[in-house]
């Protein structure tokens, strides 16, 4: 049996008390503050759309706010239902999603299995320039080029209609969603592809089968990002949708989002304090309310579904 | 080029901006009087305001919140001009009480509404007030032409209009339905009469209206309905609203200013008699009906008063 | 049936037809992938002739250094070019030093268990969904109104940086995250203090990428309109801009060109815009020729 071995710990090290660098204290301070400039915006947000909004709810009551189908609030006899604003909304954010969800799949996927180097690093920034476009520009883009587009393929479109500016949204969104996806996919360990590939499968299967699947908490995170930003899109709608709040789910009528109601709005003629006011910031409340719930479904969906490496 | 020359070249070259910004002052001279208010206003007190400046080079500076917003930043004191495409009503007059602002009202010009229709509309020439009205009264279900008169095809009814929240929907939904603000919702509102220019254009059912101006500028897309006020159709024109023959649709503009900013400031005094001195040029210009010589004397008179 | 069953199948040599189908199938989804990059270059090909196009006739100097006016031929966009720049100036020296002091709190002295770092991170990635028109509101309200600064270009700016914050400091953090930790330790060990370490070798590295989102988040706030639009970035504005004077932006300025009668504003509209793009697109290439020479591989 071997002796048993006995160590010896030598006292610890009586060392002094730390001193307090007031210097690093100081930085510290300061770049807390610099951080907590984003709470004090978002508590700014919220005080300045909740208390007008609070106001417009002792006139306006909320049932009739949120369930009314009739968005008239600035006529005599005035309706305020906000239905129509908000499946304008979507109707513009679905239509734009179901074009820029699989075409930016595809491109990423491109870019990302497919393209050689050189060829992605041309392509990559184009991309770019293509999200960077101002809004006010794609709007009169969809408004003066693709609406005469649509009616001379034979479109029955209306001159403001959902469909232009949801095309020439999804447009918009294609790089958002091709570059979060292909981030997502290009975190997927080579590993995995080689091992598909070592079974005899082809870039197909390993991109749709493998590597997708992995990358799927990027897509879909990707895909909440680029809709909650279609939501909250303003000049384009506001150019090329238009401005009559209807309930309807025909893309080739005109609309009125929630967005371009605050913009046309705010820029017109209301009387500050007057009902027809405080609308503004009820819809403009209904809004951050929507995109914050987008916001927070999609930090629970990609916690849901990430996938971790190593 | 080094991270540290990048970081420094940005940095200096935003701070020489704002240097700039901060020290290019000298260009407006002595004041900037400001005004603000309706959309369709703007025009005329633009057009005013560039003449002005190349004559005496005093800056003005021309808003369009709108004319109720024009009023509501003109009764806290924000502007020297108020720009209204409608008279001032009693809650503005209360605001500007309660504000402390006095004004005198000035009227600079008359707008023709014109309605307006697709050029391919060739059976409509001719509105009655009562027609009108019937089109656009609150809960209106007229969606076809053949409901409008019987002798009108059956063509869908597309309706364009002014929004809710400008001086031209006031204006027209008080004469022609009788009551401010009185008028169907399910129309293709819009503050941006480019838009009902677009819209009629494009749709051989449209009817839209707006000021002349825009029917002005736009007179190869559209076509512009006469309107029988009571005494046979009228169709609009300069001559047509300056006589007061095309009614109810010819609307007085106003410039409210301050008086205040009258009595203090030389510049805006010189202003607004430049705009009365000038009327027919600068409404001619933008597109507006002036003044005619009798109202253009009113208006002076209306000036000398006021001044100290 | 997935890959690996397909493999442990007993083996069969591929037969001919199934070569082809995959063959094919392969064919199918490459086109379709092209099919989707045509779409998204091909629209911003389009985009970009049909601007030019419009807007040729109107792009003189006379658009870049003449003032306003309601005669077409006569109108430049000289304040509102003058003020995007201005504008553009104060976004810069303000959100980038925010953002990124942010993004260094958040990542090296912020401990993570604390509830309020934790409300900081998500506060921040909500702040970057919200809409930019949200902002315009709430600038109104506090900026305009509240400290009463008014409509000018100073308020301008201040909203616009608060519009990109979230971006630059998201950008940031990506910037230094990606600087690996044993320089840091290395750091440390040489008996370095954390503001030591994070000036001297964290964010020398760093800067290139915070760099590009910086140039990034600034072409958006120069091409932002709708929170300018909320805060009345006035209509006719013939003189140039000052810190605190009255100002109309290029993107606003394009917006309201379009609601012109003349049809003669339609063609500066699009002049404006060619302008606009040069302006976003240059930045943008900027920030992509600082990240391709950066790029640094550890």
């Amino acid at each position: 049996m071997p002796p048993a071995i006995v160590i010896e710990q030598p006292a610890p090290l009586a060392l002094p008390r730390k001193r307090i660098r007031w210097g690093e204290q100081f930085v510290h301070l300061i770049l807390f503050i610099a951080a907590a400039i984003s709470v004090l915006t978002t508590v700014g947000i919220v005080i300045s759309l909740l208390m007008p909004a609070v106001d417009f709810f002792r006139e306006v009551s909320p049932v009739e706010f949120f369930t009314g189908t009739t968005w008239a609030p600035l006529f005599l006899d005035a309706h305020f239902g906000v239905v129509p604003l908000v499946v304008g909304t979507f109707v513009i954010s679905f239509w734009s999603a179901l074009l820029a969800f699989p075409l930016g799949v595809g491109v990423a996927i491109y870019l990302s299995e497919y393209a050689n180097q050189r060829v992605a690093g041309v392509l990559k920034p184009i991309l770019e320039i293509l999200a960077a476009i101002p809004t006010v520009v794609l709007g009169y883009f969809a408004l003066t080029f693709v609406t005469p587009l649509l009616r001379d393929i034979g479109l029955d479109v209306e001159i403001f209609n959902a469909l232009s500016a949801s095309l020439v949204l999804g447009v918009l969104l294609i790089p958002t969603i091709a570059s979060l996806s292909e981030d997502a996919m290009a975190a997927v360990p080579r590993d995995l592809r080689d091992g598909g590939y070592a079974l005899g499968a082809d870039k197909l299967q390993v991109s749709t089968r493998i590597v997708v699947p992995a990358a799927i908490s990027g897509i879909i995170a990707a895909f909440v990002l680029a809709f909650s930003r279609a939501v909250g899109e303003t000049m384009i709608v506001l150019i090329a949708a238009g401005q009559l709040a209807q309930i309807t789910f025909d893309p080739r009528e005109t609309i009125e989002t929630m967005t371009a109601f605050i913009g046309a709005t705010g820029n017109g003629d209301v009387p500050t304090g007057s009902i027809e006011y405080k609308t503004i910031f009820a819809v403009g409340l209904t809004l951050f309310v929507i995109t914050l719930v987008m916001n927070l479904i999609s930090i629970r969906l990609v916690r849901k579904f990430r996938e971790v490496y190593e | 080029m080094t991270i540290r020359a990048i970081t420094t070249l940005f940095v200096s070259s935003a701070a020489l901006a704002l240097v700039a910004a901060g020290c290019g002052g000298g260009d407006d001279g002595g004041g900037v009087i400001t005004a603000d208010g309706s959309s369709t206003v703007g025009p005329f007190v633009t057009k005013a305001a560039e003449d002005f400046k190349a004559e005496q080079d005093i800056d003005v500076t021309v808003g369009i919140s709108g004319t109720g917003g024009g009023f509501e930043r003109f009764c806290a004191g924000e502007t020297d001009l108020a720009n209204a495409s409608r008279p001032i009503d009693e809650d503005e007059e209360v605001l500007c009480e309660d504000g402390g602002v006095e004004y005198i009202e000035f009227r600079v010009a008359t707008d023709a509404l014109t309605n307006v229709v697709n050029t391919e509309n060739d059976w409509a020439t001719c509105l009655t007030v009562d027609q009108l009205n019937a089109i656009w009264k609150p809960g209106s279900k007229v969606a076809n032409w053949s409901q409008v008169d019987p002798s009108f095809p059956d063509v869908p009814l597309k309706l364009y209009g002014a929004g809710t929240d400008s001086g031209t929907f006031d204006y027209f939904t008080s004469v022609i339905n009788g009551e401010e603000g009185a008028s169907r919702s399910d129309y293709s509102a819009t503050e941006d009469d480019n838009v009902t220019v677009q819209g009629v254009s494009g749709d051989r059912g449209a009817l839209g209206y707006f000021g002349f101006s825009y029917f002005e500028e736009n007179q190869d897309r559209l076509k512009a309905l006469e309107v029988d006020g009571g005494g046979g159709c009228v169709a609009p024109s300069i001559a047509a609203a300056q006589d007061d023959s095309y009614t109810p649709l010819s609307r007085p503009l106003f410039v409210y200013a301050k008086q205040g900013s009258f009595d203090d400031s030389e510049d805006v005094r010189n202003f607004v008699k430049f705009m009365l001195d000038n009327n027919e040029t600068i409404a001619t210009a933008a597109q507006f009906v002036p003044l005619s010589p009798d109202q253009v004397a009113e208006q002076q008179a209306t000036y000398e008063n006021a001044t100290p | 049936m997935t890959l690996v069953e397909h493999a442990r199948r007993p083996q069969e040599p591929a037969s001919e037809s199934h070569r082809k189908n995959r063959a094919w199938k392969n064919r199918l989804f490459k086109a379709v992938m092209l099919f989707s990059m045509f779409v998204a270059f091909g629209t911003l090909a389009v985009l970009l002739v049909d601007t030019l196009i419009t807007g040729w006739p109107a792009l003189t100097s006379q658009l870049l250094t003449g003032l306003p006016s309601t005669v077409s031929e006569e109108a430049g966009g000289r304040p509102a070019i003058l003020a995007t720049l201005y504008l553009g100036a104060l976004v810069l020296l303000l959100s980038v030093p925010i953002g990124v002091l942010t993004a260094i709190y958040l990542e090296e002295y912020a401990d993570r268990t604390r509830w309020w770092n934790r409300l900081i991170e998500v506060n921040i990635q909500n702040l970057a969904a919200v809409p930019s028109i949200v902002y315009g509101i709430l600038g109104l309200a506090f900026i305009v109104r509240g400290i009463g600064v008014g409509r000018v270009v100073f308020a301008g700016g201040l909203i616009l940086t608060l519009v990109v914050l979230p971006t630059v400091v998201v950008a940031s953090r990506e910037a230094i995250r990606s600087v690996p930790d044993s320089i840091r330790q290395g750091a440390f060990a040489l008996g370095a203090t954390k503001w030591q370490v994070v000036w001297r070798q964290v964010l020398p590295s760093a800067i290139p990428g915070m760099a590009t989102g910086s140039i990034l988040a600034l072409s958006r706030a120069v091409g932002e309109t709708a929170p300018l639009i909320m805060v009345g970035a006035i209509t006719y504005v013939a003189f140039n801009p000052t810190l605190f004077g009255a100002y109309t932006a290029l993107p606003v300025q394009i917006y309201n060109w379009t609601r012109q009668p003349d049809p003669g504003f339609q063609t500066l509209a699009a002049a404006g815009a060619i302008v606009l793009l040069v302006i976003v697109l240059s930045m943008n290439s900027v920030a992509i020729f600082l990240r391709n020479r950066y790029r640094r591989q550890w």
